[in-house]
């Protein structure tokens, strides 16, 4: 009976949603439970965590390092667009070149997934087909999330529907904010459970994006990471990238930091997807830098590691070929979307 | 520990350095032969021999202290302070626009990583130069009395762990206030003292204003020890430090000493631990550990103690051992074979006394002097290893309870330089940094240097301060403190 005390504790039974994984089943027992538990979680300074990233940042990646990481890279890109004017055609090209990002080249790798509207979802389905790219789509009422739970769970449903093997939703900033951390945690939960997909298929997975540029702080940041991978998340992804900052490598490295004890803990691993703002390949070898000296090698590859980018990729390629040739060409000698 | 993601060699080139088969010393203004016996100066990490340097015979240092005596009497006493902060911006800009030369140089002789020499010593040493410019002209108005007056010749001994930068905190104090210098390298690393010789012919620097006498402790002793110099300022061991202390007693000069550390970096169960871990590591395994101010006794809380050990050896284990000259190399190869014999003297000490000891998995080259980073649990306040400086990669680590207990056991020691605090509450810092007996305290963060900040410790760490406006006191006569 030690839940008495607790103002907001709720009876048996009134919660219907799923616990957190051992060890952590009794931390979402009620909101002030819940509060305690995040807000227990050790603090991040900010300045040591940007003098970590700004000494990671000066890691000099030459020659074979930089042909596998630029290689790396590429597969770890979720090729994205999401824009109002977004056509079938748009998105079919996008899938062409995510098929095969330099036409010129056919030992480049292909990218991770494409991202779009759930709308655009089955388009993108059709065009990529058994290539094994994934299909993501943004959901939940994406970017701002403000929509009826129930509206945001039948975007999901619709997404899923039409052929996403990955759902990109955005956590209720508003309520995190607020201290309302159970009403976040509950939403992830259902959309998690909306992420079902019939016939045998498993879930499609979930990103759960926490627009950390509405967070403000690495304090934030570190709760809202452990919050989505306790409700379930497949991925922690920073931004919608339509409110800047987006991501930024301090907050990769909470990030990263998170999934890292997280795993530790649980025996669960999470993965991570930086998204918004990360358009050169120096952007990208930092990020994985980063990785590599935070989360370690097992978060190395396309399934623990993704960069939501779209024009991140054409200056892997243009790297890419100046290994290759000795040169840096321009805008021309890559295609456009 | 193999990785996916293995970084290829990233060396920096050696090509901007050109190191002369032998070196005189620098007097006058002027390179000329030693007399005493020359010795050889070796790459740490090769055991390469890179060149043979003069020795300073006393009579050597007698016409050094002669020729800066005539270059205060004549030239840079009297010359307008304004002009005196000319000569030192003009070296501030030289040390700048040769900062890799003389990061190459610095890692080449004294084993520290490129990143390090690159990052940290070098572009702090301009800035010394910078910031005491700034205060050439100024003196009349620093708090520090009415007319302060420069000293005269400053004799000076500095110490191998940063070579440039310690000459920068030395010499860049001194002749802002007016004074001119003989000053001493340390014998294993007299290269860069010598490289800015030649900035100093560059910039037209009077002859004698700046004289540089390599040699070994002989030397040091004819410099502290000369009647004609009045100020003596020595940045090395509490050893040699007390020795100067009795060689100085009983004379006019004046004396700053700048001595050993066995700096607590107290870790509370509030920390933010992973900013914490970092700072841990920046605070021991910096500069392979060779700082005076290093943190080399961890007191963490016990009841994280664990939690801080664990992720302190796997951040450890992520360390890059090796060439120096390589940009991703975090640490480097130890100084000397007779600071490794040290170093090794008190490991194989921590475990006899019973004290646990680890260390990651990690090659170290062949050749050279080399140590692995290490880590000691299990600690008592009695073993050496928790009382004595190791001035290498080897962390002391001790548990306390309550914070009484934490500042009981920080300042049981008999050095006082620097201490650390970690801690995410600002009433707890402030409270703690007052009564912690450290020059030094940092809150949140370690081994953090900046000219405008005084550095200096209690006990047997040393007296007097450098840096900052504080620092100025020590090179000037009838200065005051307001």
């Amino acid at each position: 009976m030690t839940h008495v005390l607790d103002p907001d504790a709720l009876s048996d039974g009134a919660r219907l949603l799923a616990a957190p994984a051992p060890p952590f089943t009794d931390v979402t027992r009620s909101g002030s439970a819940f509060r305690a538990f995040l807000h227990g979680l050790p603090g991040v300074d900010q300045v040591g965590a940007e003098s970590r990233v700004a000494m990671l940042g000066t890691r000099s990646i030459k020659t074979t390092a930089k042909a596998w990481a630029i290689d790396t890279a590429i597969s770890m890109v979720d090729l994205t667009t999401l824009e109002g004017s977004d056509t079938p055609g748009k998105v079919r090209s996008l899938a062409a070149k995510a098929r095969r990002p330099d036409p010129g080249d056919p030992t480049t790798p292909h990218v991770a997934a494409v991202c779009v509207y759930g709308d655009l979802a089955g388009v993108a389905r059709q065009a990529l087909g058994d290539s094994g790219i994934h299909v993501a789509a943004v959901a939940t009422a994406f970017p701002s999330g403000r929509a009826g739970r129930e509206v945001k769970l039948a975007d999901v449903r619709d997404a899923v529907a039409n052929g996403a093997d990955e759902i990109d939703m955005v956590i209720d900033r508003g309520a995190f904010l607020a201290g309302r951390y159970l009403d976040v945690y509950d939403e992830i939960v259902a959309v998690k459970e909306a992420c079902a997909r019939p016939g045998g298929h498993g879930p499609a997975h979930l990103k759960v994006i926490l627009e950390t540029g509405e967070l403000v702080t690495l304090d934030n940041v570190r709760r809202a990471s452990w919050l989505a991978m306790l409700a379930g998340g497949d991925f922690i992804k920073t931004s919608t990238g339509k409110i800047s900052p987006a991501a930024t490598l301090p907050v990769c490295l909470v990030m990263l930091e998170a999934v890292r004890d997280f795993r530790a803990q649980t025996g669960t691993q999470v993965g991570v997807k930086p998204a918004g703002g990360i358009r050169t390949t120096k952007d990208a070898m930092k990020h994985l830098v980063l990785v590599n000296e935070t989360a370690g090698p097992d978060w190395l590859s396309p399934d623990w590691f993704r960069f939501g980018a779209s024009s991140l990729l054409n200056d892997l390629l243009l790297q890419r070929q100046k290994l290759r040739t000795g040169h840096y060409s321009g805008p021309d000698y890559v295609t456009v979307d | 520990m193999s990785s996916l993601f293995e970084y290829a060699p990233a060396p920096e080139s050696r090509s901007i350095v050109d190191i002369a088969p032998s070196y005189g010393l620098f007097i006058d203004g002027e390179f000329v032969d030693g007399t005493g016996e020359p010795f050889t100066t070796v790459n740490p990490a090769t055991e390469e021999v890179l060149t043979e340097v003069s020795s300073a015979s006393e009579a050597d240092v007698d016409r050094a202290v002669a020729a800066a005596r005539r270059a205060f009497t004549r030239v840079w006493g009297p010359m307008r302070p304004a002009d005196r902060g000319k000569y030192l911006f003009r070296i501030a800009r030289l040390l700048q626009e040769r900062a890799r030369e003389f990061a190459v140089l610095e890692s080449l002789d004294n084993g520290k990583p490129i990143r390090e020499s690159r990052d940290v010593d070098i572009p702090l040493a301009a800035a010394h130069f910078f910031y005491h410019a700034g205060w050439a002209d100024k003196l009349d108005f620093a708090g520090l009395g009415p007319n302060p007056r420069p000293l005269g010749v400053a004799g000076q001994v500095i110490p191998w762990n940063f070579p440039m930068l310690m000459l920068a905190w030395k010499v860049a104090p001194a002749l802002a206030t007016g004074n001119t210098v003989v000053l001493k390298p340390a014998e294993t690393t007299p290269l860069t003292a010598l490289l800015f010789a030649e900035i100093c012919q560059q910039a037209d620097l009077p002859p004698g204003v700046v004289n540089i006498v390599t040699g070994a402790g002989e030397t040091g002793r004819a410099v502290v020890e000369h009647g004609d110099v009045d100020k003596v300022a020595f940045t090395g061991s509490t050893e040699v430090g007390k020795s100067i202390a009795r060689a100085v007693a009983g004379t006019r000069k004046s004396l700053t000493l700048e001595l050993g550390g066995k700096a607590a970096n107290i870790v509370f169960d509030d920390a933010p631990i992973d900013q914490a871990v970092e700072g841990i590591v920046q605070g021991i395994f910096f500069n392979q550990g060779h700082v005076c101010c290093a943190g080399s006794r961890l007191l963490v809380q016990e009841n994280v103690h664990d939690e801080v050990i664990a992720s302190l050896q796997r951040r450890i284990s992520t360390l890059r051992v090796g060439d120096p000259l390589d940009k991703n190399t975090d640490i480097g190869a130890i100084n000397s074979h007779l600071q490794l014999e040290r170093i090794r003297e008190l490991v194989a000490a921590g475990e006899a006394e019973g004290a646990q000891r680890w260390q990651p998995v990690c090659d170290l080259p062949e050749r050279g002097y080399w140590f692995p980073p290490t880590v000691f649990t299990d600690v008592s306040p009695a073993h050496r290893i928790a009382r004595e400086e190791v001035f290498g990669p080897v962390l002391s680590v001790l548990t306390f309870r309550t914070p009484d207990e934490a500042v009981a056991k920080a300042n049981n020691t008999t050095y006082g330089l620097s201490a650390g605090i970690w801690s995410e509450k600002g009433s707890r810092i402030l409270k703690i940094a007052n009564q912690l007996r450290a020059g030094v305290v940092w809150a949140n963060t370690f081994n953090k240097f900046d000219p405008t900040s005084p550095f200096g410790g209690y006990k047997q760490s040393g007296y007097g301060r450098e840096g900052g406006r504080h620092g100025l006191t020590g090179y000037l006569k009838g200065a005051t403190h307001s």
